[in-house]
Protein backbone atom coordinates (compact mmCIF):
# COMPACT_ATOMS: atom_id res chain seq x y z
CA UNK A 1 0.00 0.00 0.00
CA UNK A 2 1.07 3.65 -0.67
CA UNK A 3 2.02 5.55 2.53
CA UNK A 4 -0.06 8.93 3.21
CA UNK A 5 2.87 11.45 3.36
CA UNK A 6 0.83 14.23 4.68
CA UNK A 7 -2.33 14.66 6.97
CA UNK A 8 -5.24 15.35 4.39
CA UNK A 9 -6.45 19.19 5.03
CA UNK A 10 -10.08 17.40 5.17
CA UNK A 11 -9.46 15.04 7.78
CA UNK A 12 -13.42 13.46 7.42
CA UNK A 13 -12.54 13.18 3.84
CA UNK A 14 -9.94 10.33 4.99
CA UNK A 15 -11.60 7.13 3.51
CA UNK A 16 -13.35 4.19 5.62
CA UNK A 17 -12.73 0.57 4.18
CA UNK A 18 -16.26 -1.11 6.40
CA UNK A 19 -15.49 -4.74 7.04
CA UNK A 20 -18.09 -6.82 8.29
CA UNK A 21 -16.41 -10.26 9.54
CA UNK A 22 -20.38 -11.77 9.59
CA UNK A 23 -20.82 -11.58 6.21
CA UNK A 24 -17.06 -11.40 5.18
CA UNK A 25 -18.61 -7.67 2.86
CA UNK A 26 -16.28 -4.98 2.19
CA UNK A 27 -17.70 -1.41 1.62
CA UNK A 28 -15.76 2.09 0.61
CA UNK A 29 -17.08 4.73 2.71
CA UNK A 30 -15.63 8.12 3.92
CA UNK A 31 -14.79 8.58 7.60
CA UNK A 32 -18.07 11.10 7.59
CA UNK A 33 -20.12 8.39 6.81
CA UNK A 34 -19.06 6.52 10.09
CA UNK A 35 -22.38 7.46 11.90
CA UNK A 36 -24.12 5.52 9.22
CA UNK A 37 -22.43 1.53 9.78
CA UNK A 38 -22.77 2.52 13.58
CA UNK A 39 -26.42 2.04 15.57
CA UNK A 40 -28.04 3.65 18.22
CA UNK A 41 -26.52 2.44 21.80
CA UNK A 42 -23.35 1.63 20.36
CA UNK A 43 -20.27 2.94 22.16
CA UNK A 44 -17.33 4.55 20.50
CA UNK A 45 -14.35 3.90 22.94
CA UNK A 46 -11.65 6.97 22.54
CA UNK A 47 -8.21 6.92 23.52
CA UNK A 48 -7.37 11.00 24.68
CA UNK A 49 -3.60 10.39 25.21
CA UNK A 50 -2.02 13.95 23.18
CA UNK A 51 1.46 12.90 21.39
CA UNK A 52 4.14 13.36 22.97
CA UNK A 53 7.63 15.89 21.42
CA UNK A 54 9.29 12.46 22.00
CA UNK A 55 12.00 12.93 19.76
CA UNK A 56 14.48 14.92 21.53
CA UNK A 57 17.94 16.07 19.55
CA UNK A 58 20.52 15.66 22.23
CA UNK A 59 24.97 15.10 21.88
CA UNK A 60 26.82 13.21 24.20
CA UNK A 61 29.74 13.93 26.20
CA UNK A 62 32.22 13.35 23.61
CA UNK A 63 30.11 15.42 21.57
CA UNK A 64 28.34 12.85 19.12
CA UNK A 65 25.32 13.88 17.49
CA UNK A 66 22.46 11.19 18.96
CA UNK A 67 18.79 11.34 18.98
CA UNK A 68 16.48 9.93 22.23
CA UNK A 69 13.49 9.16 21.12
CA UNK A 70 10.85 8.74 24.79
CA UNK A 71 8.81 5.73 24.79
CA UNK A 72 7.39 5.72 28.48
CA UNK A 73 7.00 8.23 31.34
CA UNK A 74 8.28 6.26 34.22
CA UNK A 75 7.49 8.61 37.14
CA UNK A 76 8.85 11.92 38.38
CA UNK A 77 11.85 12.75 35.94
CA UNK A 78 12.50 9.00 34.96
CA UNK A 79 11.47 8.01 31.06
CA UNK A 80 12.07 5.20 29.70
CA UNK A 81 13.86 5.68 26.14
CA UNK A 82 15.28 4.63 23.08
CA UNK A 83 18.56 6.00 22.01
CA UNK A 84 19.31 6.72 17.93
CA UNK A 85 22.48 7.82 16.47
CA UNK A 86 23.27 11.08 14.29
CA UNK A 87 20.72 12.19 11.38
CA UNK A 88 16.94 12.55 11.45
CA UNK A 89 13.51 11.16 10.76
CA UNK A 90 14.65 11.99 6.73
CA UNK A 91 17.00 8.86 7.27
CA UNK A 92 14.64 5.26 7.65
CA UNK A 93 15.35 4.45 11.28
CA UNK A 94 16.85 1.48 9.59
CA UNK A 95 19.75 2.93 7.64
CA UNK A 96 20.07 5.22 11.08
CA UNK A 97 23.71 4.68 11.92
CA UNK A 98 24.07 2.92 15.51
CA UNK A 99 24.71 5.23 18.30
CA UNK A 100 27.70 5.27 20.53
CA UNK A 101 26.66 3.16 23.48
CA UNK A 102 26.48 4.86 26.71
CA UNK A 103 26.73 3.88 30.42
CA UNK A 104 25.11 4.91 33.43
CA UNK A 105 25.98 7.98 34.58
CA UNK A 106 26.76 9.20 31.30
CA UNK A 107 24.64 12.70 30.49
CA UNK A 108 23.17 12.92 27.18
CA UNK A 109 22.83 17.10 26.60
CA UNK A 110 20.02 18.48 24.99
CA UNK A 111 19.45 22.10 25.66
CA UNK A 112 21.19 24.83 27.91
CA UNK A 113 18.61 23.93 30.87
CA UNK A 114 18.32 20.17 29.82
CA UNK A 115 20.16 16.92 30.18
CA UNK A 116 19.21 13.27 30.17
CA UNK A 117 21.37 11.39 32.49
CA UNK A 118 21.14 7.40 31.73
CA UNK A 119 20.29 5.22 34.48
CA UNK A 120 20.16 1.92 33.29
CA UNK A 121 21.13 0.36 29.97
CA UNK A 122 18.87 -3.00 29.04
CA UNK A 123 21.25 -5.84 29.29
CA UNK A 124 19.13 -6.99 26.31
CA UNK A 125 19.20 -3.76 24.34
CA UNK A 126 22.21 -1.20 24.47
CA UNK A 127 19.56 0.80 22.70
CA UNK A 128 16.88 0.92 25.59
CA UNK A 129 17.76 3.13 28.07
CA UNK A 130 16.35 4.55 31.40
CA UNK A 131 17.01 8.40 32.09
CA UNK A 132 16.27 10.56 34.47
CA UNK A 133 16.03 14.33 33.15
CA UNK A 134 17.96 17.29 34.93
CA UNK A 135 14.85 19.13 35.93
CA UNK A 136 11.03 18.18 36.85
CA UNK A 137 7.68 19.13 37.00
CA UNK A 138 6.84 22.19 35.25
CA UNK A 139 10.55 22.80 34.06
CA UNK A 140 10.69 19.55 32.88
CA UNK A 141 7.49 19.83 30.62
CA UNK A 142 8.56 23.44 29.18
CA UNK A 143 11.82 21.96 28.09
CA UNK A 144 10.73 18.75 26.29
CA UNK A 145 7.81 20.95 24.24
CA UNK A 146 10.74 23.63 24.08
CA UNK A 147 13.38 21.01 22.35
CA UNK A 148 10.97 18.09 21.59
CA UNK A 149 9.33 17.72 18.16
CA UNK A 150 7.21 14.60 17.51
CA UNK A 151 8.49 11.00 16.31
CA UNK A 152 8.26 10.80 12.41
CA UNK A 153 9.43 8.83 10.01
CA UNK A 154 10.91 8.84 6.37
CA UNK A 155 7.61 8.42 4.72
CA UNK A 156 6.49 12.13 5.70
CA UNK A 157 6.80 14.83 3.30
CA UNK A 158 8.07 17.05 6.05
CA UNK A 159 8.95 18.32 9.24
CA UNK A 160 5.65 17.66 11.66
CA UNK A 161 4.72 19.73 14.26
CA UNK A 162 2.75 18.80 17.52
CA UNK A 163 -0.47 20.11 15.54
CA UNK A 164 -0.52 17.65 13.27
CA UNK A 165 -0.12 14.80 15.24
CA UNK A 166 -2.61 15.34 17.76
CA UNK A 167 -6.29 14.10 17.46
CA UNK A 168 -9.15 16.28 17.64
CA UNK A 169 -9.73 15.07 21.48
CA UNK A 170 -6.05 14.70 22.74
CA UNK A 171 -5.30 15.74 26.53
CA UNK A 172 -2.32 14.25 28.91
CA UNK A 173 0.68 14.13 26.92
CA UNK A 174 1.14 9.87 27.39
CA UNK A 175 1.73 9.07 24.21
CA UNK A 176 5.23 8.55 22.25
CA UNK A 177 3.60 8.32 18.92
CA UNK A 178 -0.29 9.49 18.22
CA UNK A 179 -2.97 7.42 18.31
CA UNK A 180 -3.50 7.48 14.64
CA UNK A 181 -7.29 5.88 14.42
CA UNK A 182 -8.72 9.02 16.04
CA UNK A 183 -6.80 11.41 14.28
CA UNK A 184 -9.61 11.42 11.38
CA UNK A 185 -12.88 12.03 14.01
CA UNK A 186 -13.20 15.28 13.65
CA UNK A 187 -16.11 16.93 15.99
CA UNK A 188 -18.23 17.02 13.14
CA UNK A 189 -18.26 13.41 12.92
CA UNK A 190 -18.28 12.97 16.88
CA UNK A 191 -20.95 15.00 17.34
CA UNK A 192 -23.64 13.12 14.48
CA UNK A 193 -22.61 9.92 16.27
CA UNK A 194 -23.89 11.76 19.47
CA UNK A 195 -26.95 12.96 17.84
CA UNK A 196 -28.13 9.47 16.45
CA UNK A 197 -27.67 7.82 20.31
CA UNK A 198 -23.92 6.50 19.55
CA UNK A 199 -22.58 7.03 23.47
CA UNK A 200 -18.78 7.80 23.15
CA UNK A 201 -16.43 6.72 26.16
CA UNK A 202 -12.68 7.76 26.58
CA UNK A 203 -9.59 6.21 28.11
CA UNK A 204 -5.79 7.50 28.21
CA UNK A 205 -3.43 4.66 26.78
CA UNK A 206 0.51 5.64 26.28
CA UNK A 207 0.56 4.44 22.68
CA UNK A 208 4.37 3.69 22.37
CA UNK A 209 6.56 4.02 19.82
CA UNK A 210 5.86 1.71 16.52
CA UNK A 211 9.45 0.73 14.96
CA UNK A 212 12.68 1.67 16.34
CA UNK A 213 14.46 0.32 12.42
CA UNK A 214 16.55 -2.66 14.78
CA UNK A 215 15.04 -6.09 14.64
CA UNK A 216 15.60 -7.15 17.91
CA UNK A 217 14.56 -4.03 19.67
CA UNK A 218 11.45 -3.95 17.66
CA UNK A 219 10.59 -7.74 18.47
CA UNK A 220 10.16 -6.46 21.80
CA UNK A 221 7.64 -4.16 20.66
CA UNK A 222 4.44 -3.31 21.66
CA UNK A 223 6.57 -2.40 25.06
CA UNK A 224 4.70 -2.33 28.48
CA UNK A 225 2.34 0.44 27.62
CA UNK A 226 0.55 2.37 31.26
CA UNK A 227 -3.54 3.55 30.72
CA UNK A 228 -6.04 4.89 32.97
CA UNK A 229 -9.18 3.64 32.47
CA UNK A 230 -12.18 5.80 33.80
CA UNK A 231 -14.95 4.68 35.89
CA UNK A 232 -18.00 6.24 33.49
CA UNK A 233 -15.98 4.18 30.92
CA UNK A 234 -16.71 1.31 32.96
CA UNK A 235 -20.10 2.62 33.39
CA UNK A 236 -21.00 3.17 29.62
CA UNK A 237 -19.41 -0.32 28.27
CA UNK A 238 -21.35 -2.53 31.21
CA UNK A 239 -24.43 -0.83 29.97
CA UNK A 240 -23.71 -1.30 25.94
CA UNK A 241 -23.56 -4.80 26.51
CA UNK A 242 -26.24 -5.17 28.78
CA UNK A 243 -28.71 -3.12 26.27
CA UNK A 244 -27.26 -5.60 23.23
CA UNK A 245 -24.67 -2.56 22.08
CA UNK A 246 -21.42 -3.02 20.59
CA UNK A 247 -18.24 -1.91 22.15
CA UNK A 248 -16.07 -0.59 19.18
CA UNK A 249 -12.69 0.78 20.17
CA UNK A 250 -10.92 3.62 18.31
CA UNK A 251 -7.45 2.42 17.30
CA UNK A 252 -5.00 -0.70 19.06
CA UNK A 253 -4.32 1.12 22.04
CA UNK A 254 -8.35 0.96 23.36
CA UNK A 255 -7.95 -2.53 22.17
CA UNK A 256 -5.22 -2.88 24.70
CA UNK A 257 -5.87 -0.50 27.06
CA UNK A 258 -9.54 -2.32 27.40
CA UNK A 259 -8.63 -6.01 27.22
CA UNK A 260 -5.06 -5.41 28.86
CA UNK A 261 -7.42 -4.01 32.03
CA UNK A 262 -10.25 -6.79 31.93
CA UNK A 263 -7.13 -9.15 31.14
CA UNK A 264 -5.39 -8.01 34.92
CA UNK A 265 -8.59 -8.29 36.46
CA UNK A 266 -9.90 -11.72 35.74
CA UNK A 267 -12.28 -10.47 32.63
CA UNK A 268 -14.02 -7.56 34.86
CA UNK A 269 -13.00 -4.10 33.50
CA UNK A 270 -11.86 -1.91 36.53
CA UNK A 271 -11.62 1.38 36.60
CA UNK A 272 -8.48 2.88 37.21
CA UNK A 273 -4.44 3.15 36.48
CA UNK A 274 -2.49 -0.40 35.14
CA UNK A 275 0.04 -1.34 33.03
CA UNK A 276 -0.24 -3.82 30.11
CA UNK A 277 2.16 -6.49 28.10
CA UNK A 278 -0.82 -7.85 26.57
CA UNK A 279 -0.06 -8.84 23.07
CA UNK A 280 -3.25 -9.52 20.86
CA UNK A 281 -3.13 -12.19 18.08
CA UNK A 282 -5.70 -14.52 16.69
CA UNK A 283 -5.44 -17.10 19.02
CA UNK A 284 -7.40 -14.21 21.35
CA UNK A 285 -10.73 -13.68 22.30
CA UNK A 286 -11.80 -10.18 23.22
CA UNK A 287 -13.65 -9.97 26.18
CA UNK A 288 -14.55 -6.21 25.86
CA UNK A 289 -14.19 -5.22 22.58
CA UNK A 290 -16.59 -6.14 19.72
CA UNK A 291 -15.14 -4.07 16.83
CA UNK A 292 -12.67 -1.51 15.92
CA UNK A 293 -11.31 0.99 13.85
CA UNK A 294 -7.88 0.92 12.88
CA UNK A 295 -5.56 2.33 10.18
CA UNK A 296 -4.91 -0.40 7.34
CA UNK A 297 -1.58 -1.39 9.14
CA UNK A 298 1.21 -3.21 7.16
CA UNK A 299 0.90 -7.25 6.91
CA UNK A 300 2.97 -8.74 9.62
CA UNK A 301 3.05 -5.74 11.66
CA UNK A 302 1.93 -6.53 15.76
CA UNK A 303 -0.83 -3.90 15.09
CA UNK A 304 -2.15 -5.77 12.00
CA UNK A 305 -1.72 -9.35 13.76
CA UNK A 306 -4.03 -7.67 16.80
CA UNK A 307 -6.89 -7.04 14.17
CA UNK A 308 -6.99 -11.11 13.60
CA UNK A 309 -9.03 -11.23 16.95
CA UNK A 310 -11.84 -9.64 15.27
CA UNK A 311 -11.62 -11.21 11.48
CA UNK A 312 -10.14 -14.31 9.80
CA UNK A 313 -6.99 -13.88 8.02
CA UNK A 314 -9.05 -15.01 4.29
CA UNK A 315 -11.42 -11.52 5.25
CA UNK A 316 -8.31 -9.50 6.58
CA UNK A 317 -5.88 -10.91 3.03
CA UNK A 318 -9.11 -9.64 0.84
CA UNK A 319 -9.86 -6.42 2.59
CA UNK A 320 -6.03 -5.47 2.36
CA UNK A 321 -6.02 -6.33 -1.77
CA UNK A 322 -9.32 -4.40 -2.35
CA UNK A 323 -7.40 -1.82 -0.22
CA UNK A 324 -4.43 -1.44 -2.34
CA UNK A 325 -6.29 -1.81 -5.70
CA UNK A 326 -8.88 0.81 -4.87
CA UNK A 327 -5.40 3.45 -3.73
CA UNK A 328 -6.10 3.33 -0.02
CA UNK A 329 -3.24 5.01 1.54
CA UNK A 330 -1.47 3.43 5.03
CA UNK A 331 0.79 4.99 8.27
CA UNK A 332 -0.37 7.60 10.49
CA UNK A 333 -1.77 10.06 8.19
CA UNK A 334 -3.53 7.02 6.01
CA UNK A 335 -7.06 5.83 5.63
CA UNK A 336 -8.64 3.07 8.18
CA UNK A 337 -10.97 0.56 8.33
CA UNK A 338 -13.83 -0.63 10.31
CA UNK A 339 -13.59 -3.93 11.37
CA UNK A 340 -17.36 -4.98 12.95
CA UNK A 341 -19.93 -7.41 12.61
CA UNK A 342 -23.00 -5.98 11.24
CA UNK A 343 -26.27 -4.65 13.73
CA UNK B 1 -18.58 22.39 38.95
CA UNK B 2 -17.21 20.93 41.99
CA UNK B 3 -13.85 22.82 42.54
CA UNK B 4 -12.37 20.52 45.18
CA UNK B 5 -9.84 18.14 43.51
CA UNK B 6 -10.32 19.30 39.47
CA UNK B 7 -7.72 20.23 37.38
CA UNK B 8 -7.63 23.87 36.71
CA UNK B 9 -6.09 25.84 34.29
CA UNK B 10 -6.18 29.56 34.57
CA UNK B 11 -4.05 31.91 31.77
CA UNK B 12 -2.99 35.41 32.58
CA UNK B 13 -2.47 34.23 36.29
CA UNK B 14 0.93 36.08 37.05
CA UNK B 15 -1.00 39.51 37.67
CA UNK B 16 -4.06 41.01 38.85
CA UNK B 17 -7.70 39.03 38.25
CA UNK B 18 -5.92 35.84 36.81
CA UNK B 19 -2.92 35.80 39.54
CA UNK B 20 -6.40 36.51 42.24
CA UNK B 21 -8.32 33.72 40.59
CA UNK B 22 -5.32 31.07 40.68
CA UNK B 23 -5.07 31.77 44.23
CA UNK B 24 -8.55 31.40 44.95
CA UNK B 25 -9.49 28.51 43.01
CA UNK B 26 -6.13 26.60 44.78
CA UNK B 27 -7.72 27.71 48.36
CA UNK B 28 -11.34 26.34 47.38
CA UNK B 29 -9.12 22.65 46.62
CA UNK B 30 -8.35 22.71 42.85
CA UNK B 31 -4.91 22.00 41.45
CA UNK B 32 -4.29 24.91 39.47
CA UNK B 33 -1.55 25.36 36.14
CA UNK B 34 -0.84 29.00 35.54
CA UNK B 35 0.42 30.27 32.63
CA UNK B 36 1.71 33.94 32.19
CA UNK B 37 5.03 35.34 30.06
CA UNK B 38 6.85 36.48 32.81
CA UNK B 39 8.55 33.90 34.63
CA UNK B 40 9.51 35.41 37.67
CA UNK B 41 6.16 36.86 38.58
CA UNK B 42 4.45 33.85 37.76
CA UNK B 43 7.16 31.97 40.36
CA UNK B 44 6.25 34.97 42.85
CA UNK B 45 2.12 33.12 42.61
CA UNK B 46 2.85 29.79 42.64
CA UNK B 47 4.92 30.08 45.44
CA UNK B 48 2.68 31.75 47.41
CA UNK B 49 -0.29 29.17 46.78
CA UNK B 50 2.11 26.47 47.54
CA UNK B 51 2.98 28.31 50.95
CA UNK B 52 -0.63 28.67 51.73
CA UNK B 53 -0.63 24.25 50.98
CA UNK B 54 -2.01 24.69 47.85
CA UNK B 55 -1.42 22.94 44.61
CA UNK B 56 0.24 24.92 42.00
CA UNK B 57 2.42 24.67 38.51
CA UNK B 58 3.76 27.29 36.47
CA UNK B 59 4.15 27.53 32.86
CA UNK B 60 5.49 30.11 31.43
CA UNK B 61 4.26 30.77 27.81
CA UNK B 62 2.64 33.47 25.46
CA UNK B 63 -0.53 33.04 24.74
CA UNK B 64 -0.92 34.37 21.57
CA UNK B 65 2.01 32.40 20.19
CA UNK B 66 1.36 29.17 17.77
CA UNK B 67 3.51 26.68 19.01
CA UNK B 68 3.11 27.99 22.91
CA UNK B 69 -0.92 26.78 22.65
CA UNK B 70 0.03 22.62 22.66
CA UNK B 71 2.76 23.15 24.90
CA UNK B 72 0.33 25.20 27.38
CA UNK B 73 -2.34 22.28 26.67
CA UNK B 74 0.16 19.54 27.35
CA UNK B 75 1.77 20.56 30.05
CA UNK B 76 -1.04 21.39 32.37
CA UNK B 77 -2.79 18.16 31.78
CA UNK B 78 0.35 16.19 32.37
CA UNK B 79 0.94 18.15 35.79
CA UNK B 80 -2.39 18.38 37.06
CA UNK B 81 -4.63 15.72 35.03
CA UNK B 82 -7.29 16.58 31.80
CA UNK B 83 -8.55 20.14 32.62
CA UNK B 84 -11.53 20.31 34.20
CA UNK B 85 -11.74 24.09 34.39
CA UNK B 86 -10.33 26.58 31.89
CA UNK B 87 -9.89 29.98 33.02
CA UNK B 88 -8.62 32.49 30.44
CA UNK B 89 -7.77 35.85 31.79
CA UNK B 90 -4.61 36.71 29.59
CA UNK B 91 -5.05 40.06 27.81
CA UNK B 92 -3.47 42.61 25.61
CA UNK B 93 -4.35 46.34 25.61
CA UNK B 94 -2.23 46.78 21.93
CA UNK B 95 -1.20 50.23 22.08
CA UNK B 96 0.13 51.61 24.70
CA UNK B 97 -1.04 54.64 25.60
CA UNK B 98 -4.07 53.51 23.74
CA UNK B 99 -4.58 55.39 21.09
CA UNK B 100 -7.46 56.58 18.19
CA UNK B 101 -8.79 54.51 15.63
CA UNK B 102 -6.94 56.37 12.88
CA UNK B 103 -3.55 56.30 14.90
CA UNK B 104 -3.73 52.87 15.27
CA UNK B 105 -1.02 50.29 13.73
CA UNK B 106 -2.81 47.51 12.03
CA UNK B 107 -0.08 44.91 13.37
CA UNK B 108 -1.33 46.68 17.00
CA UNK B 109 -4.83 45.14 16.39
CA UNK B 110 -3.59 41.97 15.23
CA UNK B 111 -1.52 41.61 18.02
CA UNK B 112 -4.73 42.05 19.90
CA UNK B 113 -6.53 39.45 18.09
CA UNK B 114 -4.01 36.97 18.53
CA UNK B 115 -3.91 37.26 22.28
CA UNK B 116 -7.28 38.06 23.29
CA UNK B 117 -9.16 36.05 20.66
CA UNK B 118 -7.00 33.50 18.50
CA UNK B 119 -4.88 32.06 21.32
CA UNK B 120 -8.25 31.77 23.51
CA UNK B 121 -9.59 29.64 20.71
CA UNK B 122 -6.75 27.54 20.36
CA UNK B 123 -6.17 26.83 24.05
CA UNK B 124 -10.61 25.83 23.89
CA UNK B 125 -9.97 23.51 20.97
CA UNK B 126 -7.29 21.59 22.97
CA UNK B 127 -9.36 21.33 26.13
CA UNK B 128 -12.88 21.53 25.21
CA UNK B 129 -12.66 17.88 23.39
CA UNK B 130 -11.36 16.22 25.76
CA UNK B 131 -14.02 17.57 28.33
CA UNK B 132 -16.51 16.81 26.08
CA UNK B 133 -15.69 12.76 26.19
CA UNK B 134 -15.41 13.46 29.83
CA UNK B 135 -19.13 14.81 30.04
CA UNK B 136 -18.23 18.18 32.02
CA UNK B 137 -16.09 20.97 31.73
CA UNK B 138 -16.15 24.66 32.01
CA UNK B 139 -14.94 27.72 29.89
CA UNK B 140 -14.40 31.31 31.52
CA UNK B 141 -13.33 33.94 29.54
CA UNK B 142 -12.60 36.96 30.60
CA UNK B 143 -13.92 40.29 28.74
CA UNK B 144 -14.71 44.09 29.48
CA UNK B 145 -17.19 46.18 28.67
CA UNK B 146 -15.11 47.77 26.42
CA UNK B 147 -16.63 45.13 24.06
CA UNK B 148 -20.04 46.32 24.15
CA UNK B 149 -19.24 50.19 24.90
CA UNK B 150 -17.52 51.93 22.25
CA UNK B 151 -15.00 53.96 24.48
CA UNK B 152 -12.27 56.17 22.30
CA UNK B 153 -9.37 54.60 22.10
CA UNK B 154 -10.20 51.42 23.11
CA UNK B 155 -10.45 50.30 19.53
CA UNK B 156 -7.84 47.47 18.94
CA UNK B 157 -8.96 46.54 22.78
CA UNK B 158 -12.97 46.63 22.08
CA UNK B 159 -12.68 44.95 18.92
CA UNK B 160 -11.38 42.02 20.28
CA UNK B 161 -13.30 41.55 23.31
CA UNK B 162 -16.38 41.83 21.47
CA UNK B 163 -14.68 39.01 18.90
CA UNK B 164 -14.23 37.37 22.41
CA UNK B 165 -17.74 37.61 23.72
CA UNK B 166 -19.09 36.31 20.49
CA UNK B 167 -17.05 33.34 20.12
CA UNK B 168 -18.22 32.57 23.59
CA UNK B 169 -21.33 33.09 22.34
CA UNK B 170 -21.14 30.63 19.45
CA UNK B 171 -18.94 27.85 21.52
CA UNK B 172 -21.41 28.01 23.88
CA UNK B 173 -24.20 27.12 21.48
CA UNK B 174 -22.32 24.22 19.77
CA UNK B 175 -21.54 22.85 23.10
CA UNK B 176 -25.16 22.69 24.39
CA UNK B 177 -25.91 19.39 25.89
CA UNK B 178 -22.47 18.10 26.02
CA UNK B 179 -21.70 19.28 29.73
CA UNK B 180 -19.54 21.43 28.94
CA UNK B 181 -20.21 25.51 29.52
CA UNK B 182 -18.43 28.83 28.39
CA UNK B 183 -19.37 31.79 30.07
CA UNK B 184 -17.82 35.12 29.49
CA UNK B 185 -17.42 37.29 32.64
CA UNK B 186 -16.80 40.98 32.50
CA UNK B 187 -14.77 42.09 35.45
CA UNK B 188 -15.88 45.57 36.20
CA UNK B 189 -13.03 47.92 36.72
CA UNK B 190 -10.04 47.01 38.91
CA UNK B 191 -7.25 48.22 40.27
CA UNK B 192 -4.71 46.38 38.07
CA UNK B 193 -1.46 47.28 36.08
CA UNK B 194 -4.12 46.47 33.12
CA UNK B 195 -5.97 49.16 34.09
CA UNK B 196 -3.25 51.80 34.88
CA UNK B 197 -1.77 51.26 31.44
CA UNK B 198 -4.92 52.31 29.73
CA UNK B 199 -6.17 54.91 32.05
CA UNK B 200 -2.98 56.05 34.48
CA UNK B 201 -4.48 58.86 36.24
CA UNK B 202 -8.20 56.68 37.22
CA UNK B 203 -9.19 57.53 40.90
CA UNK B 204 -7.77 54.31 42.77
CA UNK B 205 -10.68 54.32 45.53
CA UNK B 206 -13.13 53.58 42.48
CA UNK B 207 -11.70 50.59 41.38
CA UNK B 208 -12.32 46.88 42.78
CA UNK B 209 -9.92 44.75 44.37
CA UNK B 210 -9.08 41.92 41.77
CA UNK B 211 -9.45 39.60 45.08
CA UNK B 212 -13.32 40.51 45.54
CA UNK B 213 -13.76 40.24 42.25
CA UNK B 214 -11.98 36.88 42.09
CA UNK B 215 -14.64 35.68 44.65
CA UNK B 216 -17.55 36.52 42.58
CA UNK B 217 -16.23 34.66 39.26
CA UNK B 218 -15.89 31.52 41.99
CA UNK B 219 -19.06 32.18 43.08
CA UNK B 220 -20.53 32.32 39.26
CA UNK B 221 -18.35 28.93 38.53
CA UNK B 222 -20.16 27.46 41.36
CA UNK B 223 -22.98 28.86 39.44
CA UNK B 224 -22.44 28.39 36.51
CA UNK B 225 -25.17 25.70 35.56
CA UNK B 226 -27.91 28.15 36.06
CA UNK B 227 -26.52 30.20 32.91
CA UNK B 228 -27.15 30.00 29.17
CA UNK B 229 -24.13 28.43 27.45
CA UNK B 230 -22.31 31.06 26.39
CA UNK B 231 -23.62 33.96 27.99
CA UNK B 232 -22.13 37.01 28.70
CA UNK B 233 -22.31 37.57 32.50
CA UNK B 234 -20.98 40.56 34.83
CA UNK B 235 -19.28 40.02 37.69
CA UNK B 236 -21.38 41.98 39.96
CA UNK B 237 -24.35 40.09 39.97
CA UNK B 238 -22.31 37.70 42.12
CA UNK B 239 -21.03 40.04 44.57
CA UNK B 240 -21.46 38.88 47.98
CA UNK B 241 -25.33 38.87 48.98
CA UNK B 242 -26.42 39.80 45.26
CA UNK B 243 -29.24 37.44 44.27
Amino acid sequence: MTPATWPRDERVEDRLLVIDPASGELRDARVHELPRHLAPGDLLVLNDAATLPASLPAHTGAGARVELRLAMHLGDARWRAVLFGPGDWRTRTEDRAPPPSVRPGNELRIGPELAAIVEHVDPRHPRLLAVRFSVSGAALWAALYRHGHPVQYAHVAGDLELWHVQTPFASRPWAAEMPSAGRPLAWSVLSELRARGVRLAVLTHAAGMSSTGDPDLDAALPMPERFDVPSATVLAVARAHAEGGRVVAVGTTVVRALEGCARLHGGELVAGEGTTDLRIDARFRPRVVDGMVTGLHEIGSSHRELLHAFAGEALLARAWSHAEAAGYLDHEFGDVCLVLRGG
Amino acid sequence: MELAGSSVLVTGASRGLGAALARRLAAAGAKVALVARGERELAEVVDGIRAAGGVAHGIAADVGDKRAAHAIAGAAAALVGPVDVLVQAASTLGHVPLRLWLDTDCEALEQALQVNVVGPLRLAKLVAGPMVLRGRGLLVHVTSDASVEAYPRWGAYGASKAALDHLGRILGAELEGTGVRVVTVDPGEMRTQMHADAIPDADPSTLLDPDVVAARVVRLMLGAEGLANGARVQASTWAEGAS
